[in-house]
């Protein structure tokens, strides 16, 4: 078996199990069902993209969706109660809409077929790299100094994202008890106990 | 050993055995090499946790089941083989069988990238350090699934905290993996242990990245739910929190699986800040050439031992935490510090200060 043999062998493994999943996500009737098969599309996606030596990306993917992102959406699509029927009923509505973008969609994927059946010099597979080379120290190189400004106004807008996610949750409701830690930390023994000492009462009567 | 594994490889190309196959052998022997000590260490694991503990609060500790109650870990897993497998009424019967698979893969395959000495790691991968953190943030679904499958409300709020907590104390961890990468200038786990070899133990990371390492240690006591991290479990208010509803076995690999992350977190910490299979002793004139002063595994081993006597040592010591201050500790106190340390040690690095003068 040559090593191609084996790299087709896995593509094709990996992208029938995320084909499977990325089904389940939208067939499955319980919600919860469907977030699992997300976390596995994801997963299976990160091993693709793990045989195209991306492994920065790959690892990023799933620490970053699958580790963090996907845990949360669970959090709360188990919290929530919700009711599939209600859900379904307006399937048919939407559906005119769904096939438009149906639609777009497969078109756009026949025209990258249609585009890479052409021959086209720009899209020859570019050469394996050898085993010590680093993706995640090349991606770094390229990011912090060509692409520097898009990367710092990236990381503003995701800082602004996170700020006013929060401006809009959190309130402040009247009356609400609330412990105060640093007031807790700060306290001495003298402001709770008093030590007192209480003198032996000699027994006068018996 | 490398040797021992280029003659196995070459006798079993020489047997005109395709390409792949001997490599795949190979690497099969190493995984065994490393698993099968892994679950010996977990097994005595408990049992020498059970007696500091019993020695901490004056008791004996186990002592009935063989010499000293040495063969007690095998009575456990004995009992447990032959114990039947309750499924719950109700409960998703896939979900609930495939979460400790779950667990136990994720705490075993981290595994593959932790360099055992200077020569034998099973997968020596470029970005090590980033599959460490992704291996281990898959290791909460496992709890997820566990917890969801069960159709239980103790299970189910079992395992809410303990997603939650392992999300917030993951940020801390990774942070303070930065501060780890920053100093050894490579994701290669090797690489930041060649890093840390200097003339002497004050080369070693713990001394430069102090409030890292420990803000590192502490957030695996929570990422492990270990007390006094261990609302997940809180016995006394949610009574085993998401593994209540398993028995027999499939409790077993939970057991299992949350052992092993522990053994491995100690490896993490000796690999990231105490200089992982190096010898402290080393450079030392009197001890030159001795086993002591000889980098290698006994070294990691050794300080791995340490850290876990201090895993059960905390655990004796400290009552348990109330879960809005571990989510305070998490978010208000170690992401600051990590945060602070990183940007101080930035400085350091640009201004060419201490040890990262080159």
């Amino acid at each position: 078996m040559s090593a191609t043999l084996i790299t087709t062998i896995l593509f094709y493994t990996f992208a029938a199990v995320l084909v499977v999943a990325a089904l389940g996500v939208v067939t499955s009737r319980n919600p919860v069902h469907s977030a699992f098969f997300l976390v596995l599309a994801f997963f299976q996606s990160s091993m693709l993209w793990l045989l195209l030596e991306a492994e920065f990306l790959a690892v990023v993917l799933v620490l970053v969706y699958v580790g963090a992102v996907m845990v949360l959406f669970l959090f709360v699509v188990m919290m929530l109660d919700i009711n599939v029927e209600e859900l379904r009923q307006g399937y048919t509505r939407y559906l005119p809409l769904g096939l438009v973008v149906a639609s777009v969609v497969i078109v756009e994927i026949a025209h990258v077929i249609w585009f890479r059946s052409q021959d086209l010099p720009l899209l020859t597979t570019p050469a394996a790299r050898p085993a010590d080379y680093s993706n995640t120290k090349e991606l770094g190189a390229v990011l912090y100094t060509e692409h520097v400004y898009a990367f710092e106004l990236a990381a503003v807008i995701l800082l602004l994202a996170i700020v006013a996610a929060i401006t809009l949750t959190m309130r402040r409701r009247p009356g609400l008890k609330v412990q105060n830690i640093a007031k807790q930390v700060a306290v001495r023994r003298d402001d709770r106990v008093r030590l007192v000492k209480v003198d032996a009462v000699k027994d006068e009567e018996g | 050993m490398n040797a021992l594994f280029t003659t196995i490889d070459d006798l079993l190309s020489g047997f005109g055995i395709p390409a792949p196959i001997p490599y795949i052998v190979v690497t099969a022997i190493k995984i065994v090499i490393v698993l099968v000590p892994l679950i010996l260490s977990v097994a005595y694991f408990t049992y020498w946790e059970r007696k500091i503990i019993g020695w901490i609060q004056n008791r004996m500790g186990p002592n009935r089941v063989g010499w000293k109650g040495l063969l007690q870990p095998f009575a456990d897993v004995i009992k447990m083989l032959f114990k039947e497998i309750v499924i719950p009424a109700n409960s998703n019967r896939f979900l609930f069988l495939l979460a400790p698979l779950v667990s136990l893969v994720t705490a075993f395959s981290v595994w593959a990238v932790v360099p055992f000495s200077d020569t034998y790691v099973i997968a020596e991968i470029d970005a090590g350090l980033l599959y460490v953190l992704a291996l281990t943030s898959l290791g909460v679904y496992g709890v997820i699934i566990a917890g969801w499958a069960s159709n239980s409300k103790y299970a189910f709020l079992g395992a809410m905290r303990c997603a939650a907590q392992i999300v917030a104390y993951e940020i801390a961890m990774g942070f303070a993996l930065v501060g780890v990468l920053m100093a050894g200038g490579s994701l290669k786990l090797g690489d930041i242990i060649l890093a840390q070899q200097g003339t002497s133990v004050l080369s070693w990371f713990f001394i430069p990245l102090f409030p890292l390492f420990l803000v590192f240690f502490i957030s695996g006591l929570a990422e492990t739910n270990r007390a006094p991290f261990d609302v997940a479990e809180g016995e006394s208010e949610i009574v085993a929190g998401f593994h209540v509803e398993y028995g027999g076995i499939a409790f077993g690999l939970f057991f299992l699986a949350e052992y092993a992350n522990m053994i491995l977190i100690t490896a993490l910490t000796v690999v990231f800040f105490l200089g992982g299979w190096l010898s402290p002793f080393a450079g030392i004139g009197a001890l030159e050439g001795t086993l002591l002063a000889q980098p290698g595994f006994h070294w990691l081993a050794a300080k791995m031992v340490f850290f876990m006597f201090c895993f059960l040592w905390v655990r004796a010591t400290f009552p348990r935490y109330r879960y809005d201050q571990i989510m305070r500790l998490g978010w208000k106190v170690f992401l600051p510090i990590t945060l602070l340390w990183i940007f101080v040690e930035g400085v350091f690095v640009a201004l060419e200060i201490g040890p990262w003068a080159a």
